[in-house]
């Protein structure tokens, strides 16, 4: 059902939808509404779930930890120093298996202390093992966090999915969201049925030492897992396309770059801003495009070089930095051109919106300008110079 | 019994890669089979998990989890609720069990967190007071004077310098139905307390001491009776706290603390000091007191 709702609202109709059993989180800025919402509807009845107020978000994180190991289904959200106070047990979750979903509202990371949104916090969580989705809309906020369930929850994969909506661009924006019906959700997303749980009547040992004899098998499981469910994600997007009748999910979008010049390649809520900048081009007879990229964990190369191979310039905007070297996406991207029989001319690398600055069209535009000069490979877009002098 | 192995099956198996002379794969065999087979247990990292699960054996003959150093009780309460949720949680009882380490240190915020909502937990610390699974390091539980790899005694320093964090107390402030300590000492006095604790619904505390040859530097085969020495000493007062109030103490005909001290090499040190064993049995004094231990 089509509804007007804050993107916040529209994760929480999705779970309410999803029906997990334990649910846990703790507060930050700007995840809360997420939460507060799930926890008005439980208490209101609405929800049957474990509502489980904890003392931090380590905590939050080892609560569904736990719940998914028992084999429920479960729903944590979180943001920016949320996520990396979890760190450690995002990473044990993924190693343990557990098909765990978490909503991630983008934001900064101190210091300085900044609430506003970049995707710093996700993306320094890329090598945990999880799936990573970034949102473009509240829509794609809601249709991936289903395909999130579907995915992670299928018994070839049982590895946890992070969905990424950018903090306040996407938490709190209100937009026509059209929220699938619970019905329509089940015939989608069946209930979910753990291969292995803690149960008394099979008892099963659950985080054991492994020893070097054992311990890389392990981790190449998971890596081959994840790169096993980039086939996998097309054929649950047309599974969604199927029940839902919209396309949602998939590795990446590709706007306008079959005969694209210059294409900007970029992840979440920016790209809708580049898709009104490519459009305004394009009626300049600009040969310009975007490709979103939508699955970054794990990383769609084949797709990548597929929908770039003949492309002349491309620019990776990212919305973070591995401070000392490169833009993560860029690095990545670099990583599926090299050694190929095709490859774009230039590969330049922007960090731009960090804390929150405003990513305009104007910044696009003049993205897409300075791919005619020089190449570049970590250029922090619209600093202010001022702010960088040395005050006598 | 198993009729291929001819081995009896326990729920702590034997076979695992404990110590000789191990005070806590005693009493975690004690508190497992006195709960009996409709217990979950989430285990947080340190010997035992170490010991007991090395892949691909494992000692536990229930469903067994591991996690992380500090979260056992946040994962526990994951699986109470998920238990909740999935109409099982009665009948089955859920156990979150730490060393010393684990509890008193890394683990008390998530420990605070699962006695502060009352979950239907009982959290069993096993305290060998340091962490020994590293190589004998300080932790909060470990006794004033012991000499360990990061308090050691030297020319300007007598081992530890701080006295045991009071957990009992710690945990007793929560306001929680039932906080107890135990001891290696006494298997029955383990179990009848596990028992107890598990009739009582919500969080439940029990600190069991249990000495470690390799750290406490004593003989394996004395664990017991350095373990009761520590008791009859008053330096670990065997208590009970029902509904906040303290409502049974061993008693003891207390012994010097020499007695206690000088069967153990982390001591050593202190032996032959005065001042040092003064402080210690101002310590113990002060525990006869506090908690009427004097028969």
């Amino acid at each position: 059902m089509k509804q007007f709702l804050e993107g916040s609202q529209a994760v929480a109709h999705c779970i309410k939808a999803v029906k997990p059993g334990v649910i846990s989180a703790y507060p930050i800025t700007p995840q809360t509404h997420i939460v507060e919402e799930l926890a008005q509807m439980v208490a209101n009845g609405e929800l049957d779930s474990q509502f489980i107020n904890v003392e931090s978000e380590h905590s939050a994180a080892s609560v569904v930890l736990g719940g998914s190991a028992t084999g429920v289904r479960v729903f944590t959200a979180t943001s920016s120093q949320g996520l990396l106070l979890m760190a450690e047990v995002i990473f044990n979750i993924a190693g343990m298996r557990l098909p765990v979903v978490l909503t991630c509202a983008n934001r900064a990371i101190s210091a300085p202390i900044n609430i506003w949104n970049d995707q710093q916090d996700s993306i320094s969580l890329r090598d945990a093992g999880w799936i990573q989705f970034y949102a473009e809309s509240n829509q794609d906020v809601v249709d991936l966090h289903l395909m999130a369930y579907r995915i992670a929850e299928d018994n070839d994969v049982m590895l946890p999915v992070m969905v990424c909506m950018d903090g306040f661009a996407l938490t709190h924006a209100v937009e026509v969201v059209d929220i699938p019906a619970a019905e329509q959700v089940k015939k989608f997303l069946p209930d979910y049925k753990a291969p292995y749980k803690l149960d008394i009547d099979n008892p099963i040992t659950l985080g054991f030492l492994a020893d070097p004899g054992c311990y890389m098998e392990c981790r190449y499981a998971v890596q081959k897992t994840l790169r096993e469910t980039l086939d996998l994600i097309p054929k649950v997007q047309a599974e969604f396309n199927a029940v839902f009748g919209r396309s949602a999910g998939g590795l990446v979008e590709e706007y306008m770059v079959k005969d694209a010049e210059n294409v900007i390649v970029a992840m979440g809520s920016v790209c809708g801003t580049i898709k009104d900048v490519v459009d305004e081009l394009r009626s300049k007879g600009k040969k310009v495009g975007l490709l979103k990229v939508i699955t970054y964990r794990p990383f769609p190369e084949q797709a990548i070089y597929e929908a770039l191979k003949n492309t002349g310039r491309v620019a990776v905007l990212d919305k973070s930095i591995s401070l000392g070297a490169y833009g993560p996406l860029y690095t990545d991207l670099k990583g599926a051109f090299f050694a190929r029989k095709k490859a774009p001319k230039a590969i330049s690398g922007f960090v731009a919106g960090l804390g929150g600055r405003d990513i305009t069209r104007e910044t696009i535009k003049d993205i897409f300008k300075k791919l005619s000069g020089k190449q570049v490979n970590a250029e922090f877009m619209d600093l202010k110079p001022e702010l960088l002098e040395e005050k006598a | 019994m198993s009729v291929e192995t001819g081995v009896e099956r326990h729920l702590f198996n034997p076979g695992h890669t404990a110590c000789a002379g191990c005070g806590q794969s005693m009493a975690a065999r004690l508190v497992i089979e006195a709960a009996g087979s409709n217990t979950i247990i989430a285990n947080n990292t340190g010997c035992l998990e170490v010991f007991t699960t090395r892949y691909p054996e494992t000692a536990w003959g229930v469903p067994w989890i591991h996690s992380l150093f500090e979260n056992c009780a946040a994962v526990a309460s994951g699986i109470e609720a998920a238990l909740k949720y999935l109409g099982k949680k009665e009948g089955t009882n859920i156990i979150a069990q730490a060393g010393d380490g684990g509890t008193a240190d890394i683990g008390l915020q998530a420990l605070s967190g699962m006695l502060e909502r009352g979950h239907d937990i009982l959290y069993v610390c096993y305290d060998n007071e340091a962490y020994m699974n590293t190589g004998i390091q300080r932790s909060g539980l470990t006794p004033f004077g012991s000499n360990t790899t990061t308090s050691p005694s030297a020319e300007s320093a007598f081992g530890n310098p701080r006295p045991k964090k009071p957990m009992p107390e710690i945990a007793n402030a929560h306001g929680i139905p039932y906080v107890a300590t135990s001891t290696s000492a006494f298997p029955q006095d383990i179990q009848r307390k596990v028992k107890k604790a598990l009739s009582i619904k919500g969080p439940k505390y029990i600190q069991i001491h249990v000495p470690c040859p390799l750290g406490w530097r004593h003989s394996p085969s004395l664990t017991i009776p350095v373990a009761k020495l520590a008791v009859d000493t008053g330096l670990y007062p065997v208590i009970e706290y029902e509904n906040g109030k303290l409502a049974a103490v061993r008693k003891i005909a207390p012994l010097p603390v020499e007695e206690y001290l000088k069967v153990q090499g982390r001591f050593k040190h202190i032996l032959n000091n005065p001042e040092e064993i003064k402080k210690v049995q101002a310590i113990a004094d002060n525990n006869i007191e506090k908690y009427g231990l004097k028969q």
